[in-house]
């Protein structure tokens, strides 16, 4: 054996490297050009999805007879056909916002407890439970929200309208079962709980053990190490944690669609049954739509696609001026 | 310990799988509102003499009204017994939609809750060469006003009370005009949530029919598949709102009568003028469709139906739906198909077994005339 290895690594080196030289330039023009391909191919499908849409959009457009912008009403198979997306817009960003400020807290905390403070077995149980939450299909989390939740927030709703009734948001106005952008924002709290949790688990987990030792020498507690080397260091990865649940919030469709009892109305109070959004709108006017009320949905669908752009490009503005602490230039 | 672990894991994933397999169980145990289940398991109810298979073959596609679905799935499964290597494919979606398809020509006939526009007949003499979409009327159906009151067992309604608890007059199950239609009833105080669908639908606008032909006055709005009343609660689908009624005390809602059957939803007796106020049910269904005149011309037989009607044992808030074919024009293919398959939904063992599943068949008189349809489509 040590006899031989000599022999074979003097010898066939040459050969092999100089193949290999050649082979790797070939291969660099071939994996350029397909990875090239792909990138142009991306866009020409986007280009050609977006000229679909706009296209589609723009006949519907042409002939409402409403206010596409501040029209309270969905009438597009009618004749003359009138619908605005208002309250679809008002119902989408409140329903995520809700959601956003109660899941985004939880899973940091989920993350966090995963990352830094409990023992490793319960951590990978844990992890394991909370991604499981993310295989769940959304009509599941429908139907459980219609048949379990709904009943059981009506104590909740009762007692924030008693003791948080004053707010103007959490006066319940009419009598009745919590149907509302309230519950909807739960539910989906907890639909994007999952990939929040998980991608912020990541990042913790990639703070520099380096950084978390610097502060533990300085006689930090643990709480400050998490506030000054983790929490700071995993900044810019939860926010776009966080964007990638609310690109689920905002887009969910049949889980809203089941639980909200839907009315073409804006109200403040969060808690009366109203309001929409736009993916549940066109889940449930699609069936019955004609070609023209299908045109107009689709102009719906435009306005949630350049909405889900601006939240995804204002992330990536924040992410950016924050990009001294980002992973990827650690 | 390693070990352990790896078999921790496995016991929750089992238990995961265990919970979100019942979770998917539950769901559909939710959407199933016929006594199909221990249909299913009898023999085909139809003697197969009943069913003329003469010509049909190959695969007919059709789609549209939900309403109909599971008395079409009666059909297709008896007829598909009786005539080998035939299929019949019913894709049950919207009344909309099915009419969408049949004019677009992907389907050999349309189920509908409601006959054809004009806009819509002139647009499938595109797909009918030399002809044109017509309905005939092949299930009808009561649609129940289910509630959820405990304590009240038995509660009757007229038109005007029922347009003001869905147009959110009245708010409270005690309110005068409820107490003076249920002499003797102890009505609680509790507010009543009224449940409507949330998408558009058939079911809504036969309602809407309904409260506007009987209480012109309460109820000002047009019929249309969108809910037109503010307040109430929405919910999708038929089974969305029976669930919900069934669900929340001091609910009431619509819904086609098999929803209620199947959850044991008590269903409001109407008072329509009549000696005695009519249960929903079949049978009271079909002496209310009795009273329906045909309004379609030439082999179009759309119904007007009769919702004023007064007659004893007639319940008036019915649904009628219909299959839409092209009277002339029919694709060779499938129109042997289409002929044999009318046929038997239309003869009488096909209506016959309708009414043992909650809908409601179609007077004999109507019925009659279908049959003669279907023989002359070409």
């Amino acid at each position: 054996m040590a006899t031989t290895t000599p022999t074979q690594t003097d010898s066939p080196p040459p050969p092999v490297s100089a193949s290999v030289k050649t082979a790797g330039r070939a291969g660099d023009a071939v994996f350029s050009g397909l990875s090239k391909g792909s990138g142009i191919l991306l866009l020409v499908i986007m280009a050609s999805i977006a000229v679909f849409l706009t296209y589609r959009a723009a006949i519907a457009l042409s002939q409402n007879e409403g206010n596409f912008l501040t029209t309270f009403d969905w009438d597009a198979s009618a004749n003359p056909p009138v619908f605005g997306i208002a309250v679809l817009l008002f119902g989408t960003v409140v329903s995520s916002i809700i959601a956003m400020a109660i899941a985004v807290p939880i899973a940091v905390g989920i993350a966090l407890f995963i990352s830094h403070y409990a023992p490793r077995k319960l951590a990978a149980t844990l992890g394991y439970v909370v991604d499981l939450l993310a295989a769940v299909p959304s009509i599941i989390y429908g139907i459980w929200g219609a048949l379990f939740l709904v009943p059981q927030l009506a104590g909740l709703n009762l007692w924030l309208d008693e003791y948080l009734g004053w707010t103007y948001v959490f006066d319940k106005s009419q009598p009745g079962v919590a149907r509302s952008l309230f519950t909807v924002g739960i539910l989906l709290a907890i639909m994007i709980l999952p990939i929040v949790t998980s991608v912020s688990r990541e990042v913790f987990l990639q703070v520099p053990r380096m950084n978390e030792e610097a502060a533990l020498a300085l006689g930090a507690t643990r709480w400050e190490v998490i506030r000054m080397a983790v929490l700071p260091f995993g900044r810019s990865g939860v926010i776009s944690a966080s964007m990638l649940g609310l690109g689920r919030a905002l887009g969910e469709t049949m889980a809203v669609a089941t639980v909200l009892s839907p009315s073409f109305l804006i109200s403040g109070h969060l808690l009366d049954p109203g309001g929409g959004t736009f993916a549940q709108n066109i889940a449930a006017k699609f069936d019955e739509a004609n070609e023209f009320g299908r045109d107009a949905l689709i102009a719906s669908g435009l306005v949630l696609f350049l909405l889900t752009l601006l939240v995804n490009g204002a992330a990536r503005m924040i992410i950016a001026r924050r990009k001294e602490y980002s992973g990827a230039n650690a | 310990m390693k070990l352990q672990r790896k078999n921790m894991l496995r016991a929750s994933a089992l238990g995961a799988l265990v919970v979100s397999g019942a979770l998917v169980l539950t769901a559909c145990g939710s959407d199933d509102n016929t006594g199909a289940g221990t249909n299913a398991s009898g023999k085909p109810s139809a003697a197969a003499g009943d069913i003329k298979c003469d010509g049909a073959s190959g695969k007919l596609l059709a789609s549209g009204s939900s309403a109909q679905k599971n008395a079409v799935d009666l059909w297709v499964k008896n007829y598909m017994a009786a005539c080998s290597g035939v299929e019949v494919n019913y894709k049950s979606s919207s009344s909309g939609e099915g009419i969408v398809a049949f004019n677009q020509g992907t389907v050999g006939f349309a189920g509908s809750d409601s006959a054809l526009k004009p806009e819509q007949v002139e647009e499938s003499k595109k797909i009918c060469t030399g002809g044109q979409g017509i309905n005939l009327p092949m299930v009808g159906g009561p649609v129940a006003i289910g509630y959820n009151l405990s304590g009240v067992d038995k509660l009757v309604l007229d038109a005007p009370t029922i347009a003001n608890i869905f147009n959110d007059k009245i708010k409270k199950w005690d309110d005068e005009a409820i107490k003076k239609l249920n002499p003797g009833v102890a009505l609680p105080s509790t507010a009543i949530q009224h449940f409507h669908r949330s998408e558009d639908s058939g079911t809504t606008e036969n309602l809407g029919k309904y409260l506007k032909a009987a209480a012109p006055d309460a109820w000002t709005y047009d019929a249309a598949k969108k809910w037109p009343a503010p307040g109430g609660l929405g919910a999708s689908g038929s089974s969305g709102v029976a669930t919900q009624v069934k669900q929340v005390d001091g609910a009431i809602g619509y819904f086609e009568l098999s929803y209620a059957t199947s959850q044991n939803i008590k269903t409001v007796d109407l008072n329509t003028g009549a000696a005695a106020p009519v249960k929903a049910s079949a049978d009271s269904a079909s002496k209310a469709i009795a009273a329906a005149k045909v309004v379609g011309t030439g082999s179009d037989l759309a119904l007007k139906l009769d919702y004023t009607t007064k007659a004893e044992g007639a319940y008036p808030i019915v649904l009628v739906t219909y299959e839409v074919v092209c009277d002339k024009g029919n694709k060779a293919e499938t129109l042997p198909t289409v002929k044999s398959f009318l046929g038997y939904a239309a003869s009488d063992a096909g209506q016959k077994i309708l009414s043992d599943h909650g809908y409601a068949p179609i007077p004999a008189e109507i019925n009659s005339k279908v049959r003669e349809i279907v023989n002359s489509l070409s």
